[in-house]
């Protein structure tokens, strides 16, 4: 049976590669009785979400813009080319 | 290919590319520099060659976006190369002692927590994540960033970055495990 900390690493692991058939059976059999442990690969798919999310507010979000300074740098450059 | 044509492009289109630079990189100065060398290479391309990779069929934004995402990645895979390799091959078991006990178990139990529906907390929630984000070591974010926010594909990651699939996966664990514990302490206590 394996611990919370090897179930983690799998848990953690299952979003980069494929687990093996032995992999998946001990990490179901630990998160059918380990809530923490099914609570954390519910996190880390929140995590993957919100990281998405965090970046679109970037993205969309016109106040930003570049620096005028440096708009004037890059067009600068262009006249040289 | 003209140089008013390269200045409509950059007022067209400038602010965007920074934009989807920094949601990447996070630093503005790196921003502001994967998108000048977005635009030299871009006009280089369109001078050298009639049938350059600016085909009619695609936009200048879609198309100088695919150039820039390759600049984003440079600086990656520069930012991540400059830590020794030793310092990659952490024992993995010494530093994950913070978040279990001597049995194996949790030492903070993971808690019920999620994206807020709310607006308002939802913005609140991010600039927690984002702080969390900035306080990971710059190598771990990067990975992060790669692996989760631009959907790298992790034998990509690791011929980019020249690491073995073995590394990127305990990189990858340590970001997640610090991040999360961050967001719980930092978000829940509020």
């Amino acid at each position: 049976m394996i611990d919370c900390k090897q179930a983690s690493q799998l848990i953690s692991q299952s979003l980069d590669r494929r687990l093996s058939l032995r992999e998946r059976l001990s990490l179901r059999l630990h998160t059918f009785i380990c809530e923490y442990c099914r609570r954390f690969g519910q996190q880390l798919n929140t995590l993957r979400v919100a990281l998405k999310r965090m970046s679109e507010h970037v993205e969309n979000d016109t106040n930003i813009t570049l620096p005028s300074e440096t708009k004037a740098r890059i067009a600068k450059s262009i006249e040289n080319m | 290919m003209t140089i008013a044509n390269a200045h409509d492009w950059l007022n067209e289109h400038s602010d965007y590319l920074y934009r989807f630079a920094l949601a990447r990189l996070r630093d503005p100065h790196q921003a502001e520099d994967v998108v000048q060398e977005t635009f030299i290479a871009a006009i280089k391309n369109a001078q050298s060659s009639e049938n350059s990779g600016f085909a009619e069929q695609s936009s200048p934004r879609t198309w100088l976006t695919g150039i820039l995402k390759h600049k984003i990645i440079d600086v990656m895979r520069k930012s991540v190369r400059e830590v020794a390799a030793s310092d990659l091959m952490n024992d993995e078991d010494a530093n994950m002692d913070e978040f279990f006990d001597e049995k194996g178990h949790w030492a903070d139990k993971p808690q019920a927590w999620g994206i807020p529906d709310d607006a308002l907390e939802q913005k609140q929630f991010l600039g927690v994540l984002q702080n969390c984000m900035a306080k990971l070591p710059a190598k771990l974010a990067t990975l992060f960033m790669l692996r989760d926010v631009q959907e790298t594909d992790n034998e990509e990651i690791c011929k980019e970055l020249n690491i073995s699939p073995t590394n990127a996966w305990v990189m990858l664990y340590r970001a997640r495990m610090s991040i999360r514990k961050c967001l719980e302490i930092n978000w829940l206590m509020n």
